[in-house]
């Protein structure tokens, strides 16, 4: 069967015959459509020949009824000459509908109305967060009431999957940045011969900000997105829902495990933070600046208070509830198609950090006027 | 009468799971040709085998003339348009709405204007039985039955040669069913189409079917005209055929 169509045409004192061979469809529909546009204009008679046809799809069989349509209304004479039955079925059965286009195009609110919208639906994803945080408060007194029904099979897993699987990088990231911070330093501090400050200035450093807030990151980035995809994918595939009807709530498999594993574990990873962030900065010190590791160490232990580190490590289940009650938060806001998936992970990860950053303002502020 | 798909000794395995050994069966131009068999016996495997989404361990398959077991690129490309396939729970893109979902093959693959897209995909809508507004709805807002008749529009939308149906009457109310039934018959009459189909559905398979084939124990029990396989003596196919419509 022949795969082309050709289109003889002849056109004298504004009638036009067209007669078709070969095979008619989607494809070569446009060579046909060309080819009567030319002639359209002032036409008085359009004949049609369909006799060398060997087949008709309904795209152009559509085609033909709405051109005879368009005859009608243009008062054209409108002739088809088809001897084969079942072209003249396809033709019969096809009949044109109008969509109305208008309604497929976008109309751009105004800029207020986006605004207005904009605060509202902010607003409304912020208190449902907080029903959410209700939510997890009575889940977790629930948990203390019932200690039985504690998932601690899931916590484990958890526990492994985010913090455990999550050191190396953690570490690596963290050493890498005392690297940087030591080696920018020595730069100024050579200029004033105040090389042995180096230690003063990397302990408080990254005891009290530059780690809690790395592995902030580094889980953020890690473990935030996947709890997002993990529960929006649930959602979707109505997981969660199965769920429910079984009675396996949700709050106490799915999100308290998750929670409570970060904010136990969030600590230990800072506390590794710490060790290869002055690691790092020890490696720059000894190398660049002639500072041995003894004298490192004493110097560190002299001067960095022990509660520079504490201080550091407390911000740890805090930042961790965020970024855990953040991603599965945005898991639960997943509608039922998967481009939200992918919306909300990324808010999930921005928010998260985002949050964690307030947080840490907020802890600065609170520790400075207490004196710590 | 010319065949249209051939399967020639088809051998599936999953890692040390023998699905298939060695299926052999062809369907003709024009007919509406059956896969039955009990659930897990890899009727939706040998339908995914021959749309190209899951590959098999030997034999052939060869459809519309193609050996798709030794296929380049452009031709698997140029063959996949030659046929429309209708997922189980209808596999819409989410973030299309039902109209743009149907058009996207034709905006991708034609040169036609946008109007004339826009008659074809009313035409589509139409003739699976679905209301023209539905069209500008996302498939997160409409019932399971609406997704499977979208998804039929969206199979037929380049006018295909041969349909592969996914179990296309599980999810739809009984009148619904029917309906989709008679569709079948009256677009095979009209696009001159030839279907296959995975079913469970007794009534469709009487109404519809021509041919079939019963896939039971890795191997086809039985092949042929439905009033043949009936009669057969064979465990499934008695308790199978046996149960009240």
């Amino acid at each position: 069967m022949s795969k082309e169509l050709s289109c003889q045409s002849s056109f004298s004192s504004n009638q036009l015959e067209l007669s078709l061979a070969g095979t008619l469809n989607l494809y070569t529909l446009v060579t046909f459509q060309n080819e009567i546009e030319k002639y359209l204009v002032n036409l008085t008679t359009l004949h049609l020949n369909l006799d060398g046809l060997l087949s008709l799809d309904t795209a152009s069989a559509i085609y033909i009824n709405s051109l005879k349509q368009l005859c009608d209304d243009k008062k054209i004479d409108f002739l088809l000459t088809c001897k084969d039955e079942k072209l003249l079925k396809t033709l019969d059965t096809v009949h044109v509908m109008h969509l109305d286009l208008e309604m497929l195009v976008y109309k751009e609110p105004s800029f207020l109305y986006k605004l207005g919208e904009n605060f509202v639906l902010r607003m409304k994803k912020f208190s449902e967060f907080l029903h959410f945080f209700g939510q997890i408060s009575y889940g977790f007194f629930y948990l203390l009431k019932h200690l039985k029904s504690f998932r601690y099979k899931e916590v484990f897993f958890e526990i492994n999957e985010n913090a455990i699987k999550a050191f190396a990088i953690v570490a690596v990231t963290s050493f890498l940045v005392g690297v940087v911070t030591a080696y920018q330093s020595s730069v100024q501090l050579k200029i004033y011969g105040a090389n042995i400050f180096i230690v003063d200035m990397l302990g408080i450093s990254i005891f009290r900000e530059l780690a809690p807030l790395l592995t902030a990151i580094v889980i953020a980035g890690r473990s935030g997105s996947s709890f997002t995809a993990q529960i929006g994918a649930m959602k979707i595939t109505e997981e969660l829902d199965a769920m429910h009807t079984m009675g396996f709530d949700p709050m106490r498999f799915l999100v308290l495990p998750r929670i409570i594993a970060l904010m136990l574990m969030m600590p230990l990873l800072i506390f590794v933070s710490d060790i290869a962030g002055v690691l790092g900065g020890m490696l720059v010190a000894k190398l660049d600046l002639g500072i041995s590791v003894s004298l490192f160490l004493d110097r560190l232990n002299e001067v960095v208070a022990a509660k520079h580190f504490f201080v550091g490590i407390a911000k740890g289940p805090f930042f961790a509830f965020l970024i855990a009650s953040i991603g599965i938060f945005r898991g639960l806001m997943v509608r039922d198609d998967t481009q939200s998936i992918g919306t909300n992970t990324t808010k999930s990860v921005v928010e998260s950090i985002f949050s964690v950053i307030v947080c840490d303002a907020v802890f600065s502020i609170i520790f400075t006027n207490l004196g710590i | 009468m010319k065949k249209i798909i051939e399967v020639k000794d088809l051998y599936t395995q999953f890692d040390n799971k023998i699905v298939h050994a060695g299926l052999n069966f062809h369907i003709n131009e024009g007919e509406i040709y059956g896969i039955l068999g009990p659930s897990g016996c890899g009727k939706s495997t040998v339908l995914r085998e021959m749309v190209m989404l899951q590959e098999f361990k030997q034999g052939s398959i060869n459809i519309l003339g193609h050996d798709i077991s030794d296929i380049s690129y452009d031709e698997a490309q140029e063959l996949r348009k030659n046929w429309g396939v209708l997922f189980q729970g209808g596999a819409l893109f989410s973030s299309l709405t039902l109209y743009e979902n149907i058009a996207l093959p034709l905006l991708e693959y034609t040169k036609l204007d946008k109007n004339l897209i826009s008659e074809i995909v009313a035409y589509k809508i139409d003739i699976v039985g679905l209301k023209a507004q539905d069209a500008y709805l996302y498939p997160s807002q409409i019932s399971g039955g609406m997704k499977k008749k979208a998804a039929l529009a969206r199979a037929l939308a380049l006018d295909p040669k041969l349909l592969f149906l996914d179990e296309p009457t599980s999810g739809l109310d009984p009148i619904s069913a029917r309906e989709f039934d008679r569709l079948i018959l009256k677009l095979r009459e009209l696009l001159n189409l030839s279907v296959v189909m995975v079913s469970h559905d007794l009534k469709s398979i009487y109404d519809t079917l021509d041919r079939a084939a019963v896939i039971d124990n890795k191997i086809i029990t039985a092949e042929g005209k439905i009033e043949e396989i009936i009669v057969m003596e064979n465990p499934f196919i008695q308790t199978f055929f046996k149960a009240e419509i």
